[in-house]
């Protein structure tokens, strides 16, 4: 009985969860290459018992997919740049918690009038002027998609969640049905202006999307400034924080609003226009490619931060190229390679609950001391 | 015979969050039919430690006894079913359930529903210790007091002879303190183990039996509260010899700065928050206002600053120290016109973290909160407010790792030091705060009073709304009571007796409210 009571915990839960605090920048690191070396592992472990692939091979076809040689390389950069676009567009209407998932609408219908403007306009307008058309012509077409929801809710607090994801749908019956008159007699809109080539992006170093690149580029820098440093980006802090504090403040809460939403519209209608005019050359209701979503992991991941967007884009881009990649070499279905990434990308999601917190396991912390 | 135990043992518990040592090996006990006051200034880790007896938190280390028996309480409802019943300070209640109907959620899973039954078993704990609960009446028209009797009524339903009450009077008016404190009593000559957290000194000497204190999450000692004097008590909590007095300089030539004529602010269901309130504010003078809370102070200070939208017909007028007699209309004036109109209003909100501030962000950049749009750069500049930060962390003592770091991860003492800095540095010519030290330790409290104190000396018409009477009385000139969103009265604070006031703020005196 005596030995009971001078151990009373025994009956302590097995494994408790503490908050952890101080975490320094190399531990974080630490924990998420942890935290991808194991998902490699239990990945080795799938491909051995379920596909008999030897998993170092698979992986070096992964890893392939991205740096096998210089076009690879560069289509990984194409990739990326549209997603971040995309993401740095996002960054400042999330992080006034405005939930805009209305990205794929904005993209596309930016993408849309940049189409139009281009076949309207290609035989009138030297190169120059039809390409600033085209992306003023995208850029407002954007705004005004990010527009519409923002101004509803600041006049009658509608729920810019369903509004924003609602103007998708109607982006992409517009596009369709543009794509439908444009065709005309063909099976397929094909690539516009193939015989002119009027409002392609000029080729840089053999790519005509070397200048997505570079815009991107130029957006990353001045998104991650302008959140920072600007008073815009500051107001764009304090109502995302509270809107009462906001009013508190003086600031006008609506009007910071639909800036911030033309802003994320136009930004993303100037992704659309980019994809237009130095990708695709020619437009669908598959041009924005899902980006519009996710780009919303990539801006919330990154806690809006545009250059660890850049490196969360980069990951995302890597391992969809690298699924790509082991499907066609090994002949696996999609799903094979969708598993293995899956497993990586849970990984480096789950590591962020060690970062934040840390088990306490029965008995061991008083040993420990 | 053996020896009698004790209700409730605690040995040696300690408990950290992160790298915060809340609780530090702290022992302690409490007898059956014994109130004990547990008393600590703000994160002294006496609600932490309640909390691990009522199953909310586990202790890291150390034990916990019941009648002497180790016990292990993984949640609240393990606690209940040790007896241990605590009444928090936000009720955890359904608004539009009955008392009765409230009380049967508090039944075991296996026993049958039957109203009735409650009915008669919550009944006979209300005749046995005097509580007044009307047990038809539905939760959301009950006031805060008659949900704080219901949570006892409940957790005793439940079988609690343990009671924990987590600063149960912060809510209530002397009066319903005082009948909350007649139950007590009847508690304990039952035989219940009750303890009862709270800083307020008087209460302590009031009801309990027995203090307990905790400083900086370690147990400093007991005393037998019949042993016990208000400045023995603050010395042991605070660590060190504090003054007990609020000064109250007289009032220096007062010169009207602030005159609100029929300020009405309608509410949701048609009833005005605040009706047809009238007064003058004076510079070099403190304007107490007092009321339970929720009777339209907020309405009444918000919409002086801009905040809220008042029924026209009103007039708020501000005499700017420098402009002889022609007021400025503050009525419709937008927080920013107010302050482009050089109007020095400085304003310390009721929440702070939710409105005075912004919490994900540091001190520097919460200092820049009004003033970050001055001039015409587009970016924000961070110097002047860093400098203002600065300062603000070496004048008024604001314990902070960095000025970066978030202010929502500071002690509520330092979040409040942090708002009215920015408040005061704004130099004001009209002060309002809003309970500026609810929920603050008895230092910081003073430093509160105190700085007050001297922006009135410099001539600052200041308006305080404020929860304790004492405090009131003390410091303030004269107190405006508000009841029922209206004015039910303004005092002199220096022949206003305590009784009047509380009577004041529950009951609308005929003739005057009209007035």
């Amino acid at each position: 009985m005596s030995g009971h009571l001078s151990h009373p915990a025994g009956a302590e839960p097995l494994v408790r969860i503490a908050r952890r605090e101080g975490v320094g920048f190399w531990q974080k690191v630490l924990v998420r290459a942890a935290a991808v070396l194991l998902a490699l592992v239990v990945d080795a472990l799938f491909l051995f018992f379920v596909t008999g692939l030897n998993p170092l091979r698979v992986y070096g076809v992964m890893w392939g997919g991205t740096f096998a040689n210089f076009t690879r390389f560069s289509w990984m950069l194409r990739d990326l740049s549209s997603l971040l676009c995309v993401g740095i567009a996002l960054a400042p209407a999330f992080k006034m918690r405005f939930w805009n998932v209305g990205g794929e609408g904005q993209i596309l219908i930016g993408g849309l009038v940049a189409a139009l403007v281009m076949v309207q306009l290609g035989s009138s307008l030297p190169a120059p002027l039809l390409i600033l058309a085209m992306g003023l012509g995208a850029v407002a077409a954007g705004a005004l998609w990010g527009f519409v929801p923002a101004w509803f809710k600041a006049r009658w607090n509608t729920n810019e969640t369903l509004f924003t994801l609602m103007m998708n749908y109607v982006a992409t019956s517009i596009v369709a049905c543009a794509v439908n008159i444009m065709r005309g007699k063909n099976s397929a809109l094909g690539t516009l202006n193939r015989a002119s080539r009027a409002g392609w992006f000029p080729a840089i170093f053999g790519q005509r999307y070397t200048i997505n690149i570079i815009v991107v580029l130029v957006l990353t820098f001045a998104m991650y400034a302008y959140l920072r440093w600007s008073k815009h980006g500051y107001e764009i802090s304090v109502v995302g924080e509270s809107e009462n504090t906001a009013r508190y403040a003086g600031i006008n809460v609506r009007k910071v609003m639909l800036r911030t939403m033309l802003l994320s519209g136009g930004i993303c209608g100037l992704c659309g226009f980019m994809l237009v005019a130095g990708r695709d050359q020619t437009i669908s209701t598959a041009t924005a490619g899902g980006r519009g979503f996710t780009a919303i992991i990539v801006a919330w991941l990154a806690k809006f931060n545009t250059f660890y967007m850049a490196l969360i884009s980069f990951l995302l881009v890597f391992l969809e190229r690298g699924a790509s990649e082991i499907a066609s070499a090994y002949s696996l279905n999609e799903y094979g390679a969708d598993i293995i990434t899956g497993v990586i990308l849970f990984f480096i999601l789950g590591s962020e609950f060690f970062i934040n917190y840390r088990l306490i396991i029965r008995g061991i912390h008083k040993e420990g001391r | 015979m053996p020896k009698r135990q004790p209700a409730i043992r605690l040995e040696h518990i300690t408990k950290t969050f992160g790298s915060v040592v809340a609780n530090r090996d702290i022992s302690m006990e409490v007898d059956r039919g014994e109130i004990l006051a547990l008393l600590g200034e703000n994160g002294s880790g006496k609600t932490t430690l309640m909390n691990m007896i009522a199953g909310i938190y586990y202790p890291d280390e150390g034990h916990i006894f019941l009648d002497g028996e180790p016990v292990d309480i993984r949640s609240p409802r393990d606690a209940l079913a040790h007896g241990v019943g605590m009444i928090h300070q936000h009720f955890k209640l359904v608004d539009v359930f009955s008392a009765a109907e409230n009380i049967a959620l508090a039944m075991g899973e296996d026993e049958k529903f039957d109203l009735r039954r409650v009915r008669q078993q919550a009944r006979a704990i209300c005749e046995k210790y005097d509580f007044a609960l009307d047990l038809e009446q539905k939760v959301y028209e009950m006031s805060v007091s008659q949900k704080q009797t219901l949570e006892i009524v409940k957790v005793l339903y439940r079988g609690a002879d343990i009671l924990i009450l987590d600063e149960p009077t912060a809510v209530l008016t002397p009066q319903e303190a005082e009948r909350l404190f007649v139950v007590l009593r009847n508690m304990r000559a039952d035989g219940k183990a009750i303890i009862i957290i709270t800083h307020k000194l008087h209460e302590v000497l009031a009801i309990s039996d027995r203090v307990a204190i905790l400083r900086k999450g370690e147990y400093v000692g007991d005393v037998a509260t019949k042993d016990a004097t208000e400045s023995a008590l603050t010395e042991m909590m605070v660590g060190e010899k504090v003054a007990l007095d609020i000064r109250r300089t007289p009032p220096k030539d007062p010169v009207c700065r602030l005159r609100v004529r029929d300020l009405t602010v309608p509410g949701p269901e048609g009833v005005p928050l605040l009706q047809n309130a009238s007064f003058e504010a004076y510079g070099g003078e403190i304007l107490g206002i007092a009321g339970i809370s929720g009777n339209g102070q907020r309405e009444l200070l918000e919409s002086i600053a801009g905040l809220q939208a008042p029924a026209p017909g009103a007039r708020i007028e501000y005499f700017p120290p420098d402009g002889g007699d022609t007021p400025v209309e503050l009525l419709g004036k937008s927080p920013r016109a107010i302050r482009e109109a050089g109007i020095h209003l400085s304003f310390v909100p009721e929440d702070r973290l939710g409105m005075g501030l912004v919490g994900s962000m540091g001190m520097t950049d919460n200092m820049m909160l009004k003033s970050y749009g001055a001039g015409a750069s587009p970016l924000v500049d961070r110097r002047a407010p860093h400098e203002l930060a600065e300062e603000v962390r070496a004048s008024l003592g604001v314990v902070t790792p960095g000025l970066e770091t978030p202010v929502s991860q500071l002690s509520g003492g330092n979040v409040q030091k942090v708002l009215v800095g920015r408040e005061l540095a704004a130099d004001p010519v009209v002060l309002m705060t809003a309970y500026a030290v609810r929920g603050l330790d008895i230092n910081t409290s003073y430093t509160i009073y105190r700085l007050l104190d001297e922006q009135k000396q410099r001539g600052v018409a200041v308006l305080y709304v404020g929860e304790e009477l004492d405090v009131l009385l003390e410091l303030c000139d004269r107190i405006l009571v508000l009841c029922g969103g209206r004015v039910n009265g303004i005092l002199d604070a220096r022949t206003a007796t305590k009784e009047e006031i509380g009577l004041r703020m529950t009951r609308l005196v005929e003739g005057e409210a009209k007035a």
